[in-house]
């Protein structure tokens, strides 16, 4: 039996015009004489989730009165169009992707899962993994970054994902066919226009890509400091030396040229071990520990001019419109007098009468307006307390963890390198402000406790215990099941 | 004001005789009543019949010109009760809602209504809310029609079909004096299509003449003797006319040759996806001309027996695709062919599953598993399936959550924050968008039982130290939560904590007005605070907070609430409009403003990828859609950063939460002003130069010390 039909399932997620597509594509089909019916399910699956509609379109000449489904058979779709790489994935996962008969349509963007997104590390899911599943599974697969089309575009992802189809040629129609359904639509028609256009054009010229992640290169030295730091990084391995240079940079920048000189004296204690890879890693989080982020760092950060320009870059704001920038900042007793002289510092947080006396003063978030002049020249006097930065509390508590890491490192070394690595890694769990600070710090304390016991793969597993959840569970878990093991 | 507006669509509701009607499924069934000379209409909203109330609201001035009544109901039993209409009168009704759970609100008056009988036609549209998309318990409706003697009609899905069968429903109605359902699976709701149209017909008789008019009848009351009388006429009587009736009029249908050795019946609703299947296997053709005898039940309660007994006569084995169980259908066949002395084997749940939807690809494969059995010779050759390319591991799941702005997120935000505090709750969650809390990132919430039932599902609970926390939605408050919660907890002197999620709509549904909405609805009043309701049946410790968003007030009062020492309910009414409402009716009012050049304030929120260090706390306090990840542009960091994309609507609760659980300090509130005027200007202008100044010595003396 011939069959004369073509069957068209979108995956969306909801408010990114699945919808405005289908009635689109139904009226295309229903201008140039066919049959065609559309469903979908809406409900919860509109809220955030993903959803699918369905087309079905019959030559009038075809039946008549076809008998049309209601949902996509595995291996009877014609055109799957996904309106992001995942919805794409889940297409080829529910079989609606067949070698011999579908053209895929899918944007190669992403938009983060919750469970990716509320990982404590990478939670991401391998979009390698699934734009290679497209370009093998399909006849055909169109793929490119169609929500970076639709902002140049200047218009949804809808609009482009028409044009994508219309590009594909997988429908019998010309393209001022599609063009009249938009019209006909009566929303947004210019902008909708633009990017059909847009999305037809880049159907019929993109390559099947990622959209690339920029890589830093290595930072020049502009100075005769710089320099000098640069010379003494030339003696570390070929390996480590792109991160050794952004660790000096970075400290150069957090403090001075001596710190960053500092940071170059240990490391260079670690590289003698002859290992690459520790001398790499060790590089990256040696770096990363020594500009913890304290208060005057972040007060250095929020002021520089290259932050203004990037706020207004990112909240898209033209030239005629005005914009103040607010930030939310906590600063807690402690992390006043963290960066206090040590003395002082201390002093006030062992007394508990000082500390009940001043501790209801910190207690509210400050809303900081870093545009208006009175708090500009607030963060700013905060940011020039980096001259006494290293008479803080914090900078001597600080280094005395960076001392004892280094030194456990060089301990583990000695006897395996492979173990040092990881503990130089498990530097990745100490990162945040506030709560969030002492929970990573409180974690690593536990790892690094058990560490020195352990090899490699054992510390590796116990990081990610660490990183499985906020409170602890799995890494409390993990633990004592390594004692159990230990004791058994 | 609803979520979705049929405004343009209600239009075509007026085409007339000979006319072609374009359109969606729920549209063609409001075609269909006023064919049908309806004279009333009512309805509870829920998916997938939500759409339906919005096209009963939206036609409600071309029901007033037809002299039809129409109004949104209460609860399904307010909707069920209005039927009361149709039992002395001559009047065609029909309500409408969401099936199986609103079948169980409404199943007190259902029950009367079938024992009672009715006079004129009352039909009962249930959405069936089963398989992909649902978001409720997986049960059938058919189980309904069965207990109460109901008639339970079950069209193919096509326009043409639906719209026949609400006309043929009031008939079999009036012809049975029994109550009539119409059940319409999820996507036939929403399936596009055509029909040729009939005029519109207005009532014979209107609800206000019934009402000046009225006429008593105490049989048709249930109470002794006349109850035990309906089960007698029900049976010697209503059962048999519907039987002729169905018969008669050839409701339901017979595809494919007159003969066969093996033949398949399948309920209406499913004989699209079972073409489709056949089809598949190359045993049928896309106008349904099948290559073996098919049975369709449009008509799934009663059966007609010697329409089973002429189809199966003669066949050595019949094929009953019913989805979901139990499976009453198979049993009712089985019986029917013993009672007919006929040898034919009934296949049904061995070959196809249990459980689950029947898509197109379980029929195919369940069909081709019968034909093996029982005709190998037209079955189709056993392939071997291609192993995926993806496993569900490589893809994400996409768990429903609340919408980028919405209000009840930041209540979830500050019970995150007192869990922190005082240690976890038992949390009785209800039914609406607030459920999602179950879901990640806030995981909290230990039963659902119901709408509405948020408290009266924490009362068992009586805590010595440490209280319930019951969860309510201002829909489910007004649908029975005030009585069934709020009463039932001050009369028996609860001491749960209630938290009423008051978003000024029926949000979960599709926005509808309710009692308590802000809005001002002119055919509906609106404006009803509950913190009055709940105060009016008793309850003294309530709190109302009127900006969710304040999630440092949300965590206190909660904090509060969890710990006063007064006996009794707490209350705390938390208020704040749903976000998708708001932003459909502030957006355009904006951009007019914008257009006509007059001063506009938009807030959004952003994240300094310098300082934020990838631990994704802002996130699991949240979940906002706006809030997400990229990659980190750090070269010595690998976690990706949290990053607020252009979606962001500024609803503060980014900012609100990292100052209430003591966050990074990464994120930034950008105020933009769009047309500003002369003191923005000139503020802008004083400020950008200082700061400018003072911004370009710093990097001047950044860069003597650089690296």
């Amino acid at each position: 039996m011939e069959r004369r039909r073509i069957t068209i399932a979108i995956l969306a997620l909801g408010g990114q015009g699945g919808g405005v597509l289908a009635d689109w594509i139904l009226a295309l089909a229903e201008a140039k004489g066919w049959r065609a019916q559309g469903t979908s399910v809406p409900g919860v699956a509109q809220r955030t989730g993903s959803t699918i509609y369905y087309i079905e379109l019959v030559p009038d000449d075809a039946a008549a009165d076809p008998v049309l489904a209601l949902m996509p058979v595995p291996g009877d779709v014609d055109i799957v169009i996904a309106s992001e790489l995942m919805e794409a994935g889940r297409a080829i996962l529910r079989g609606f992707v067949t070698r011999d008969q579908t053209t895929l349509i899918g944007s190669t963007h992403r938009i983060f899962a919750i469970a990716e997104k509320s990982a404590m590390a990478d939670g991401r899911a391998s979009s390698e993994r699934i734009l290679a599943a497209c370009g093998e599974r399909a006849k055909r697969f169109i793929g490119f970054d169609m929500d970076a089309e639709a902002a140049r575009a200047g218009s949804v992802i809808s609009s482009i994902m028409f044009g994508a189809l219309a590009g594909s040629g997988a429908l019998p129609f010309a393209r001022a066919d599609y063009e009249q359904a938009i019209r006909a639509g009566g929303i947004a028609i210019d902008a909708n226009l633009r990017g059909f256009s847009a999305g037809l054009a880049a159907a019929k010229t993109s390559e099947a890509a990622l959209p690339g992640e920029a890589v830093a290169p290595p930072p020049r030295p502009t100075t005769a400091a710089g320099r000098a730091l640069a010379d003494r990084v030339t003696a570390l391995p070929q390996d480590a030396q792109p991160n050794a240079l952004h660790g000096a940079a970075r400290l150069t920048d957090y403090q001075d040229a001596d710190y960053a000189g500092l940071y170059l004296d240990r490391l260079t204690l670690v590289a003698g071990f002859g290992d690459p890879l520790l001398t790499t890693e060790t590089a990256r989080h040696l770096a990363l520990w020594m500009s913890y982020e304290d208060t005057i760092r972040v007060a250095d950060l929020k002021i520089r001019a290259s932050r203004f320009a990037r706020v207004r870059d990112e909240v898209r704001v033209s030239d005629d419109q005005v914009v103040a920038v607010t930030e939310f900042m906590h600063p807690r007793l402690r992390e006043v007098c963290e960066t206090l002289p040590a003395a002082l510092g201390r002093a006030i947080l062992h007394s508990p009468r000082l500390t009940r006396i001043l501790e209801p003063l910190f207690r509210k978030g400050r809303h900081v307006e870093t545009t208006s002049l009175r708090w500009f020249l607030m963060l700013r006097i905060l940011a020039g307390m980096r001259r006494f930065r290293r008479a803080s509390l914090r900078y001597a508590e600080e280094q005395a963890r960076i001392e004892a890491w280094l030194g456990a490192i060089r301990d583990a070394a000695a006897r395996d390198t492979a173990l040092a690595t990881e503990i130089a890694r498990t530097q990745g769990l100490v990162k945040g402000y506030g709560d969030t600070f002492e929970r990573g710090l409180k974690n690593f304390e536990i790892v690094m406790a058990a560490a020195p016991a352990l090899d490699a793969d054992a510390v590796a597993r116990l990081r990610a215990a660490a990183l499985a959840d906020d409170q602890g569970t799995t890494l409390a878990a993990a633990i004592a099941g390594g004692e159990r093991r230990a004791m058994a | 004001m609803a979520e979705r507006s049929f405004k343009k669509e209600v239009e075509r509701l007026r085409l007339g005789a000979g006319e072609t009607f374009e359109g969606e499924g729920i549209l063609a069934v409001t075609k269909g009543l006023l064919e049908a000379g309806v004279a009333y209409v009512g309805g509870y909203q829920g998916s997938p019949i939500s759409h339906l109330m919005d096209v009963f609201a939206d036609a409600d001035p071309l029901l007033k010109e037809l002299g039809v009544h129409f109004e949104a109901s209460a609860s399904e039993a307010t909707a069920a009760a209005m039927l009361a209409a149709s039992v002395n009168y001559p009047l065609r009704g029909a309500v409408a809602w969401k099936s199986v759970v609103g079948t169980n609100v409404a199943s007190d008056a259902l029950s009367n209504v079938a024992s009672g009988g009715v006079t004129g036609g009352a039909l009962i549209i249930v959405g069936e809310d089963y398989g992909e998309g649902s978001s409720i318990m997986q049960e059938r409706t058919h189980a309904f029609a069965m207990k109460s003697q109901m008639w339970l009609l079950d069209p193919r899905p096509n326009l043409r079909s639906i719209v026949d069968m609400v006309a043929k429903g009031f008939e079999l109605s009036e012809a049975s004096n029994t109550p009539v359902m119409l059940e319409l699976r999820v996507r036939a709701c929403h399936v596009t299509g055509r029909f040729t149209a009939k005029d519109n017909v207005p009532p014979l008789m209107t609800v206000a003449d019934a009402a000046n008019r009225p006429t008593r009848d105490t049989e048709r009351i249930v109470l002794p003797p006349a109850n035990f009388l309906h089960e007698v006429e029900k049976i010697e009587k209503r059962w048999p006319a519907a039987v002729d009736f169905v018969a008669r009029e050839r409701l339901n249908e017979r595809f494919g040759p007159a003969e066969g050795d093996v033949g398949i019946i399948v309920q209406g609703g499913l004989f699209n996806t079972l073409n489709r299947a056949l089809e598949l296997v190359g045993l049928s053709d896309i106008e349904g001309n099948a290559r073996l005898p098919i049975y369709c039940l449009n008509v799934t309660y009663p059966l007609v027996p010697d329409e089973v007994a002429d189809f199966c006569r003669g066949k050595s084995a019949v094929l009953i695709v019913e989805e979901g169980q139990p499976e009453f259908i198979e049993h009712e066949l089985n019986t029917l062919l013993r009672r007919a002395d006929l040898q034919t084997r009934i296949v049904g749940k061995d070959v196809l599953p249990r459980a689950g939807e029947y898509s197109g690809a379980v029929l195919r494969d369940g069909v081709a598993k019968f034909l093996r059995a029982w005709a190998p010779t037209i079955a189709p050759p056993e392939e071997s399936a291609t192993p995926p390319a993806v496993t569900p591991k490589d893809v994400p799941q996409r768990p429903a959550g609340f919408c980028t702005g919405c209000p009840e997120r930041p209540i979830f935000t500050a019970m995150k924050l007192v869990e922190r505090e005082l240690g976890p709750s038992h949390v009785s969650a209800d039914i609406g968008c607030h459920l999602f809390s179950i879901l990640p990132p806030f995981h909290i919430g230990n039963t659902t039982m119901g709408y509405g039932l948020g408290s009266a599902g924490a009362s068992a609970f009586r805590p010595e130290g440490k209280r319930a926390i019951a969860v309510m939605g201002d829909g489910g408050f007004w649908h029975n939560g005030l009585t069934s919660g709020i009463g039932n907890a001050v009369f028996n002197k609860d001491d749960t904590v209630t938290l009423i999620v008051d978003n000024g709509y029926s949000a979960a549904t599709g926005g509808q007005d309710i009692l308590s909405s802000r809005a001002t609805n002119p055919v509906r009043a609106t404006n009803h605070p509950i913190a009055r309701a709940v105060r009016g049946v008793g309850a003294d410790w309530v709190r109302t907070i009127d900006r969710t968003y304040d999630v440092k007030a949300m965590r206190d009062t909660l904090k509060e609430a969890l710990t006063a020492k007064e006996k009794g309910p707490k209350v705390i009414v938390a208020s704040s409009e749903c976000m998708l409402n708001r932003q459909r009716r502030e957006k355009p009012a904006k951009a007019k403003a914008i257009k006509a050049g007059r001063r506009v304030v938009r807030d959004r929120f952003g994240v300094d990828p310098d300082t934020c260090t990838g631990d994704h706390s802002c996130i699991r306090l949240s979940g906002c859609p706006s809030l997400t990840i990229k990659p980190n542009p750090d070269p010595l960091r690998r976690d990706p950063i949290a990053h607020v994309d252009n979606s962001c609507v500024g609803c503060g609760l980014c900012g609100e939460a990292s100052h209430a659980a003591v966050l990074c300090p990464s994120f930034y509130r950008a105020r933009i002003v769009t047309n500003p005027d002369r003191w923005d200007r000139i503020k802008q202008r004083v400020r950008g130069a200082l700061i400018g100044w003072m911004q370009r010595r710093m990097d001047a003396a950044r860069a003597a010390r650089a690296f």
